[in-house]
């Protein structure tokens, strides 16, 4: 009995080790090419001394050499350390689209935009730049119309050229599918016509400039020949595996934690801009920021853009590097603004609004919650990369900062006073309010930044408690419109400060609000006021900033919703492997990220410019 | 014996029938709303009208937009098809497929540590029941190990043999710099990898096996029939062999209950050293209201239970003559 019972067990342990191992593999490509190659050398000697001429041409024609070219994806089972770059931080779950439409976030393969499909042109948020990439050229011809001149000799990783018909069919294809992300184009975009193989004209009916310029940095370039045979269906939500575009990396493979990108030897940019030096990228996903932390201390990971709590003293001690040698450390991603749902009382109350902007104790989320990795927001909401369009003399009236007192003052100014002695004040008409402040429940950054809101707001009086529901149930709150007022950083990196009161100030107010004003502020004075911007052309800033100086007099004047701070755009990395990382001392930094929807800004020239260490 | 197992398969049978209706029933009854989230990791680029149209579209994918006796209804015909829909949270992958791939790893990680723990600790325990020096080295450090909190026995074993001392690796199931392929590179990697935290889930199941073990054997040393045996002048191996065999008994229940939950992953494991497995999914899957995927997970784990529970009724008519004779009606 017992030894049937331990021989079982070993054949068990055996059995099962042996089934996992013949688990899923990916069986390698092998494609070979055979190339023919003639060389012809032409050499003409030119002499003159006296009227006598003497050419010499000498011809060398080789017997055409069969030769096996380099695979187009190689096969490496062993990736060589000084030829892999190991990055995490931006997928957090296995592979499950390849699908440029996707929404970004859904595809834990976040080089799929970027790395294999590509864009019009590039934006590079530091220096407000936009590169042309797949284009020449771009311009506005008159008023409602925009020429693009497409790059010569650009090809898909198939090997088919990829030309203007490529583009219209991709700008088309919103046009039929209604359920794709850029279909709102269509509202303003009449028509695309391609006048020959790199010439695109583009007409519009009152074009949204600000908007179409996103569009221009945004939207991936798919191939016809492989789109067009697509249902609607795998369109819209196909996870077309093994995807074709023109980009610099080709998928590899992947794993359960992790996606694998091979350089594309062929690619057209290296020409242009160069090669990427890794040549292979492998994006891991870790379970948690603790393991990140582990692996960077180790050196297993040469960038790491998960938010690694502490990461300030590690920084200072050497372990690790980031883009500012000194606090913040980070650069500032996007803003986490505070929105208040102004559809309950008393946050319909602007006085009241404007009293909590100055009872929030910022520092102390920048020092404590975000351990000095985070800056304070300027009150317009704006990024530092767009603060020339913040308007100084709005600011120096409307601006708020942390002062308790103040804030005291001004709610006992609007008529909120503590009748009832138990510390907080209620609301002009006697009426006691309790508010909950919001965020989901596992981001450790942000609960300890409500945390901080809740306490000092009570500081001044207000009865605010820090909750933190589930994603999923706060998500629907979000949208729904049931919060009290919960935290979003939805607006990034831009070329427009338009992208930001976009978000904020949405509209028309629906039943569910999915992209941006969850606090459902209604003012249609506001929201002309960003209509107009939308419509200035992104080349008149003098007329940018006027607008702009508009919407921030009468955001800080309401107080809708409360910018607080620049969530940082999380990078630490390892020079054992590979050097020249983008600092703030390089001549031309660019963004040391890997984070969906940055390859297009500057990600991808962070890699061209990287150096191996020999 | 007949009547005996057909009683057993029609109970198991209704059981399942039972369970997999609250499995359906509970995901849909969780607040949130998973389109609504689906929705949102689009991003802020969506205007109302594209957003109502992708909003239906997403709905019908998944069935959401019948009624809900047809959802029921739907549910039991796929299930019977084998197909456990589309998953919200890795659309657009089958729930099989995710399934599929990711509970191998459990399976590599959890059985062999569930088996070597329950025999290695088995062992120990008998031999500490009757070796006082055992005794007081073995369940001491049992009951430590069973108490210990997990997390925090696997994060120490992290941090000591991973970070201080570099003698494994904390993440992955196997190198990042490696493809999958035959070859002894490959498969000692693996093993590297796969060490420490088959190490932190058998010393945990070794610690709870060997004192469970231990408190077994002193309780049928003491019992009337090995007092008898011993009166009777029987030799101490034979008492000995005889109550190991009845200690054994709930021993065998609790590891056949083990092994029909390995399906639901190890998630502190997977967490602590980063392994890709079913757990940090099924957690994930959770958070984001991926109604197929918790489904799919949870009907794994109750024909698990289910299949544990059924081959412990069989093995127990097998090696338990008291079942054996109450099936056929006599009394003990």
């Amino acid at each position: 009995m017992k030894r049937v019972l331990s021989t079982t067990v070993a054949l068990l342990v055996v059995l099962t080790m042996v089934l996992t191992a013949c688990g899923p593999t990916p069986t390698p490509e092998k494609i070979t090419v055979r190339e023919t190659v003639t060389v012809k050398e032409t050499v003409t000697v030119k002499e003159t001394v006296t009227v006598k001429e003497t050419v010499t041409v000498k011809e060398t024609v080789q017997v055409p050499v069969v030769v096996t070219a380099v695979p187009e994806k190689p096969t490496e089972v062993v990736y060589p350390r000084n030829e892999t770059i190991y990055v995490s931080g931006a997928a957090w779950g296995p592979a499950s689209t390849w699908n440029p439409f996707q929404p970004g976030s859904l595809a834990n393969t976040t080089g799929t935009i970027g790395f294999v499909y590509e864009f019009l042109f590039a934006f590079d948020p530091q220096t407000g730049k936009v590169t042309p990439w797949l284009a020449e050229s771009g311009k506005w011809t008159n008023a409602t119309t925009y020429d693009v001149i497409l790059r010569k000799g650009l090809t898909w990783s198939d090997g088919k050229p990829l030309t203007a018909a490529d583009v219209k069919f991709t700008f088309e294809l919103s046009q039929k599918n209604a359920a794709l992300w850029f279909s709102p184009l269509w509202t303003y975009l009449t028509g695309v016509t391609a006048a020959d193989e790199t010439h695109l004209t583009f007409t519009f009916k009152d074009p949204l400039y600000q908007e179409w310029d996103n569009y221009l940095y945004n939207l991936p370039i798919v191939p016809k020949h492989l789109w067009e045979s697509k249902t609607a269906e795998e369109t819209n939500s196909g996870a077309n595996e093994k995807p074709v575009g023109s980009g610099a990396y080709l998928y590899d493979t992947r794993g359960e934690d992790r996606n694998v990108w091979v350089r594309n030897e062929n690619w057209w940019g290296i020409a242009v801009f160069g090669k990427p030096a890794p040549k292979r990228i492998v994006d891991i996903r870790f379970s948690s920021n603790n393991v990140a932390l582990g692996a960077v201390i180790k050196g297993d990971i040469d960038l790491s853009n998960n938010f690694l709590p502490g990461v300030a003293t590690l920084a200072k001690a050497g372990y690790v590097k980031t883009y500012f040698a000194d606090a913040p450390f980070m650069l500032s991603a996007n803003t986490a603004v505070l929105f208040l749902n102004t559809t309950k009382k008393p946050m319909d109350d602007a006085k009241f609004r404007r009293a909590l902007a100055f009872a929030i104790d910022v520092p102390s989320i920048v020092n404590i919650a975000y351990a000095q990795l985070v800056k304070a927001a300027s009150p317009t909401g704006l990024l530092p990369s767009l603060s020339r369009f913040d308007d100084a003399a709005v600011l120096a009236k409307l601006g708020y900062s942390f002062d308790t007192a103040k804030a005291k003052q001004m709610l006992a100014a609007a008529g909120y006073k503590d009748t009832n002695g138990d510390k907080f004040v209620e609301a002009p008409d006697g009426s006691a309010f309790a508010l909950e402040v919001t965020c989901p429940f596992g981001w450790s950054d942000w609960m300890a930044a409500i945390d901080i809101i809740a306490s000092s707001a009570q500081a001044a009086g207000i009865n605010i408690k820090a909750v933190t529901p589930d994603y999923g149930a706060w998500n629907t709150a979000l949208q729904g419109g049931t919060f009290d007022m919960t935290l979003n950083n939805w607006a990034s990196m831009s070329n427009t400060p338009w992208t930001l009161y976009n978000l904020l100030f949405r509209h028309p107010i629906q039943e569910q609000m999915q992209s941006g004003n969850f606090g459902r502020y209604n003012n249609k004075a506001v929201f002309d006021l960003v209509d107009a911007l939308a419509k200035v052309p992104t080349t008149d800033e003098a007329g940018m900033k006027a607008a702009c100086a508009k919407i921030q007099e009468a955001m800080l004047t309401d107080m809708p919703m409360i910018p607080l701070w620049y969530n940082g755009l999380w990078a630490q990395f390892s020079e054992s492997a590979w050097t020249n990382w983008p600092t703030e001392k390089s001549t031309s930094p660019t963004l040391p990220t890997t984070w969906s929807g940055y390859w297009q800004l500057g990600g991808l020239m962070t890699l061209i410019n990287l150096k191996p260490v020999q | 014996m007949r009547r005996y197992f057909g009683r057993k398969i029609l109970i198991y049978g209704l059981t399942f029938i039972l369970a997999a209706t609250i499995d359906w029933m509970i995901p849909r009854f969780m607040p949130g709303d998973p389109i609504a989230n689906v929705m949102a990791r689009i991003g802020a680029v969506v205007n109302p009208a594209a957003a109502q149209a992708m909003r239906d579209y997403y709905t019908h994918i998944f069935g959401l937009d019948l009624p809900m006796w047809q959802q029921y209804v739907n549910f039991w015909n796929s299930l019977l098809h084998g197909d456990l829909g589309i998953s919200i949270y890795l659309f657009p992958t089958p729930v099989t497929t995710v399934l599929m791939r990711a509970v191998p790893y459990d399976l590599f990680l959890l059985i062999p540590s569930i088996l070597l723990s329950w025999y290695a600790g088995n062992k120990f325990g008998a031999f500490a029941a009757r070796s006082k020096w055992l005794d007081n080295t073995v369940s001491p450090i049992g009951y430590i190990l069973t108490a210990t909190p997990y997390m925090w026995l696997g994060i120490l074993l992290a941090w000591l043999f991973g970070i201080v001392l570099g003698w494994f690796p904390i993440a992955g199931a196997y190198g990042f710099n490696l493809r999958p392929h035959l070859s002894w590179t490959f498969i000692w990697d693996v093993l590297h990898h796969w060490f420490l935290p088959f190490m932190s889930l058998f010393l945990v199941g070794f610690g709870g096996q060997a004192i469970g073990m231990r408190n077994m054997i002193i309780y049928e040393l003491e019992a009337d029939y090995s007092h008898y045996l011993e009166a009777l002048g029987a030799p101490r191996r034979l008492v000995r062999k005889y109550a190991f065999r009845n200690a054994m008994l709930p021993q065998i229940t609790g590891l056949a209950l083990s092994l029909g939950v390995v399906v639901a992953g190890a998630l502190v494991t997977e967490v602590v050293f980063s392994y890709p497995g079913i757990g940090y999914l099924l957690l994930a899957a959770i958070q984001n209201q991926d109604y197929f995927l918790i489904q799919g997970c949870f009907l794994f784990i109750i024909i698990g239970v289910l299949v544990a529970n059924f081959i412990i009724d069989v093995t127990y008519v097998i090696i338990d003559p008291r079942t054996r004779r109450g099936m056929t009606g006599e009394t003990a």
